[in-house]
């Protein structure tokens, strides 16, 4: 029986194929290659949505010029939910089957959601001031979000919290798997509680509440920062194996010299 | 520009975030791979 018969006839055992895709030489081998690319097409989306949304999109009737913040803000926002969401699957995964790949994406995801996290709120509060007269206020979304960045914090922290790694990486797989119930507060806050930050312009059932000149910007800046993301955490996992493999091969070396 | 000060804050922080990330990943990628190939041929 051929090599590729039995990979197929293991692949179709149910979760077969995760644990095929989660091997870290394997997922080098096949991320590596596309790097430079999904690196190039994400600086090119990102930088039309931002120039876009800088300059030749319309100014909104009602906001005028602040509605360009916009463009950087509620991208950032959903890539940094989206984020913490990988970042409860990769950390469910780590629980349930204790795979080493699960735990290095989460190491590397906690540091670029935060990063993205806190351009969303910086960018808020530099929407806040003009519209609302303040730069911060305890509403329900804005608080909701300061907590998605602390879980973040608390996640990078807590990871390196330990003498022994396991122990750090199982300890912050739960931590994220807790705070993931802050995702549903932060999406419906605006409907549960009356908050000062507006509702939902863009939804799946509801459609968009905005007009297509200003609405393809802001989904080109969003395809942007979502594929920054993406490129931004292969990559660092990609490291992150290049430099565990090094320190293997170091202490091999070491280990036959001794 | 209504409000200059503030637009030209929210692109800032973005585009030195999205250059500093960028940067440091790319450093820490190109370096790791450099080790790793100088051990590989030791």
């Amino acid at each position: 029986m051929s090599e590729n018969t039995l990979t197929a006839g293991r692949m179709s055992k149910t979760g077969a194929w995760l644990h095929y895709f989660a091997n870290p030489g394997r997922f080098l081998r096949f991320v590596r290659p596309a790097l430079p690319w999904a690196a190039a097409v994400s600086m090119a989306l990102t930088v039309a949505g931002l120039v876009w949304g800088y300059v030749f999109a319309p100014a909104d009737w009602e906001q005028g010029d602040a509605a360009r913040i916009m463009y950087v803000h509620v991208p950032a926002a959903w890539v940094a939910m989206s984020g913490y969401a990988m970042l409860a699957g990769v950390s469910f995964f780590s629980v349930v089957w204790r795979h080493p790949l699960a735990d290095l994406a989460a190491e590397e995801i906690g540091p670029v959601g935060a990063g993205f996290t806190f351009v969303c709120l910086v960018s808020g509060s530099l929407w806040g001031k003009p519209m609302w007269g303040a730069y911060w206020v305890w509403d329900a979304r804005l608080t909701s979000v300061l907590v998605l960045f602390f879980l973040y914090l608390g996640h990078i922290a807590l990871i390196r919290a330990f003498d022994n790694p396991a122990h750090g990486y199982r300890a912050a797989a739960i931590l994220a798997l807790v705070g993931a119930i802050n995702l549903p507060i932060i999406v419906f806050s605006v409907q549960w509680w009356n908050t000062l930050h507006q509702g939902n312009t863009i939804s799946v059932s509801g459609g968009a509440k905005i007009y297509i000149t200003m609405l393809y910007p802001l989904l080109v800046a969003t395809l942007g920062f979502y594929l920054s993301f993406l490129t931004l955490v292969c990559a660092r996992m990609c490291a992150a194996i290049m430099e565990r493999r090094t320190r293997t091969l170091l202490v091999a070396a070491a280990e036959r010299g001794a | 520009m209504k409000y200059a000060g503030f637009i030209d804050g929210s692109y800032g922080v973005t585009v030195v975030f999205l250059l500093g990330i960028g940067w440091l990943t790319f450093a820490r990628y190109r370096r790791a791979a450099k080790r790793l190939r100088a051990v590989e041929t030791r």
